[in-house]
């Protein structure tokens, strides 16, 4: 349960080795914090984070957590339940970037990524979801993408997967309310970070730590979404309504 | 039974909600209404007056009762009155008051149930003498978790008694208590009002003199800092005698209707309207409005005991993140934590709206019963002040190393390793509770929070 400050007690980050998800985390970590649980697919990396996170009144456990093998999913968010009490915060932070020129003409790399992104998400978030309900409280944060705002011809199956997630976070945030569950969708733009490793920054880029600043801010007053920077949802707000012909040629990597 | 019905649920300042089945029952229906709680449980909640999570079950069932006619009973021979769990303060003074009789301990607010009073053993400005009220209940109805009603006091069943009186609910839900009245001659209060200039001064002040009256409290402006830091208007006082009214209050000596003169309205802006600049300009006309020193002055009990009543809804005037009260006791001997926590909060710009600061009497034999010998502080914050939770935590770290504790009916902040440290008679407590309720059917927010349950 949170306190009156909004800072929780119990988090859990799906995609514990995000590096957008661990700033969050780090972000949030307060006196009053007990437990964080990441998990991931990679325990033994998700060991690591977790070392550079520990401290003597803090709690943090890995759990081997994948997002294709989603008749698990259930299961995994009722143990955390029992075994941590109520979950305070759940991050969605887990998704494939894959290679634009590889995934838009190869299938099975598209599925492989389309898996992990929106199927993946959408089970594991409505679990988690579940279990919030039971409690009566509880904040999801949804790792979004501006990459899912309009989708760009270098990247289809990331972009799609994006807007697929974030309509869903919208439906599913909204559901929500009525049972006491916050829906917080992040979108942020071009962040510098190991998943964009030798890609080029685009304009507006950002960071990990910028990204979770952001975050917890609008997840203290209680924001329906956030972008990062802030100015792209002005940019996309353009963006969104340029001609197709237009928005094809322009050179967005 | 009514069916219950899915509400969100807030305590006082608005801060951190959850959803919960909630229902209105009378006293007869609520073993029916128990047998509908879940694996989150039930919880009995008055009129929401705690400041935090308290009188909420997230997920759970969340059971008012609700009040009749015919819920206060008053044997006037003897002084007492037996009254329903779900009446509130303002619903007993109404029926007492005009046959001379006042409640024992009153909160700044009338607008709280019987039950939760005694769930969270109220104190008011007469601790220094009277103590809290659970030194003035002779019984208790109770229900317990498995749906047999009980009845304990100071006598019967001291041990259970003790445990819920202070209790926040955990141990069982109250149907009715028996209250001992003070009688009073009128319902007109003789208040001394002074300005004192700086904290030493209060201090000192109150040291010297709070024990000759019944009634004593300081009203702290927190925003003052330098040599101002600390000052205070100073309030005394004690039911007026027949003889202090003049001839047309002697009229009507128990006259009582006491009303609210505005609400505000459900739409505040929602950064609120209470800020700094507000309420520092605020406490300044408070401070210079107070007469340097005026005695003997008659005053009604609502402005005496319940200022704020006549507004309703102030709650409100902190915008959509709401505010969190903060309050402590330390022991007597520990006056520079005091000052600490003063000249911190002073100097963080956090404005605090109104503090209260007073005296503690003896603490009494409940092993969760907040009040203690001592000073004890009382502030609002709004929720959205800037590195307040550093603030807090830092707070914390000087109260607890002074030996001092928090108080659960207005929590907003607190840890399970701070109540470890600060109620070291927890264990004792669970105890009792785990005999009575093995299988936790009584939960709340604040008892998971802080590792009650």
């Amino acid at each position: 349960m949170e306190n009156a400050l909004g800072q929780p007690q119990t988090i859990v980050l799906f995609g514990g080795t995000s590096e957008i998800g661990l700033a969050i985390v780090r972000k949030l970590l307060n006196p009053t914090t007990r437990t964080a649980v990441l998990a991931c697919r990679d325990t033994e990396k998700g060991e690591r984070a977790a070392a550079g996170l520990r401290h003597d009144s803090l709690t943090v456990d890995v759990v081997e957590f994948d997002a294709k093998a989603t008749e698990t999913h259930a299961d995994l968010a009722r143990t955390l339940s029992e075994k941590y009490g109520d979950i305070d915060v759940a991050i969605m932070a887990f998704a494939l970037l894959g290679v634009g020129e590889v995934t838009s003409v190869d299938p099975a790399a598209a599925v492989e990524i389309a898996q992990v992104n929106f199927t993946g998400i959408v089970s594991s978030t409505i679990t988690i979801a579940n279990q919030m309900r039971l409690q009566g409280h509880g904040s999801i944060v949804m790792l979004s993408s501006v990459a899912g705002e309009r989708v760009r011809r270098a990247n289809p199956v990331y972009g799609g997967t994006k807007a697929g997630v974030d309509g869903f976070a919208q439906g599913l945030g909204d559901a929500l309310a009525a049972d006491g569950v916050h829906m917080l969708i992040v979108r942020p733009g071009f962040v510098i970070s190991q998943m964009t490793t030798g890609l080029k920054p685009a304009p507006f880029a950002t960071t990990p730590e910028k990204v979770a600043d952001a975050t917890v801010k609008a997840l203290t007053a209680k924001r329906r979404t956030v972008w990062v920077p802030g100015t792209l949802r002005y940019v996309f707000s353009v963006l969104r309504h340029l001609p197709g012909p237009v928005w094809r040629r322009l050179p967005l990597g | 039974m009514p069916n219950p019905s899915r509400a969100q649920l807030w305590g006082w300042g608005r801060t951190n909600p959850t959803v919960a089945e909630e229902v209105t029952v009378t006293a007869g229906g609520v073993a029916a209404a128990l047998k509908e709680a879940g694996p989150r449980g039930a919880l009995a909640r008055g009129l929401g007056r705690s400041y935090g999570d308290a009188a909420q079950n997230g997920g759970g069932l969340v059971l008012r009762l609700a009040a009749g006619a015919g819920d206060v009973v008053l044997d006037a021979a003897t002084g007492r009155a037996t009254v329903g769990a779900g009446v509130s303060v303002d619903q007993l003074l109404r029926v007492i008051v005009p046959r001379g009789f006042f409640v024992p301990v009153t909160p700044g607010t009338r607008f709280v149930t019987i039950g939760g009073a005694i769930a969270s053993d109220i104190h008011g400005k007469n601790h220094h003498v009277d103590g809290s009220i659970a030194n003035y209940i002779d019984s208790i109805t109770m229900m317990l978790a498995d749906g047999s009603t009980t009845l304990v006091g100071p006598r019967d069943n001291p041990a259970l008694f003790w445990a819920t009186t202070g209790g926040m609910g955990l141990t069982g839900i109250m149907l009715d208590a028996t209250i001992r009245l003070l009688p009073i001659e009128t319902s007109r209060m003789r208040v001394d009002t002074s300005r004192v200039p700086d904290l030493d001064t209060l201090l000192a002040t109150m040291s010297s003199g709070d024990d000759d009256v019944r009634y004593s409290v300081a009203w702290i402006d927190l925003v003052a800092k330098g040599r101002h830091l600390g000052r205070s208007v100073l309030s005394r006082g004690d039911h007026a005698r027949l003889g202090d009214l003049d001839a047309r209050q002697a009229v009507d000596p128990f006259a009582y209707g006491p009303h609210q003169i505005v609400a505000v309205p459900p739409i505040v802006p929602s950064v609120g309207v209470l800020n700094h600049a507000s309420i520092a300009a605020f406490n300044e006309v408070w401070y210079r409005k107070a007469p340097k020193l005026r005695t003997g002055e008659i005053q009604g009990i609502g402005t005496f005991f319940h200022p704020l009543d006549f507004v309703g809804s102030w709650n409100r005037l902190y915008g959509k993140r709401g505010m969190l009260q903060y309050q402590f006791v330390v022991p007597f001997g520990q006056e520079h934590a005091m000052r600490t926590v003063v000249e911190r909060l002073s100097a963080s710009g956090a404005p605090s709206f109104l503090a209260v600061l007073k005296r503690f009497g003896e603490a009494n034999p409940g092993p969760l019963s907040f009040p203690r010998a001592g000073w004890t502080l009382a502030l609002d914050l709004p929720g959205a002040s800037r590195g307040l939770g550093d603030l807090l935590h830092g707070l914390d770290r000087v109260v607890l190393d002074a030996g001092g504790r928090h108080y659960f009916a207005k929590d907003s902040h607190m840890t399970p390793d701070a109540v470890r440290r600060s109620y070291p008679r927890l264990d004792e407590w669970k105890a009792i509770r785990d005999e009575v309720d093995p299988h936790r059917v009584w939960q709340s927010d604040l008892g998971r929070r802080l590792g009650l349950i």
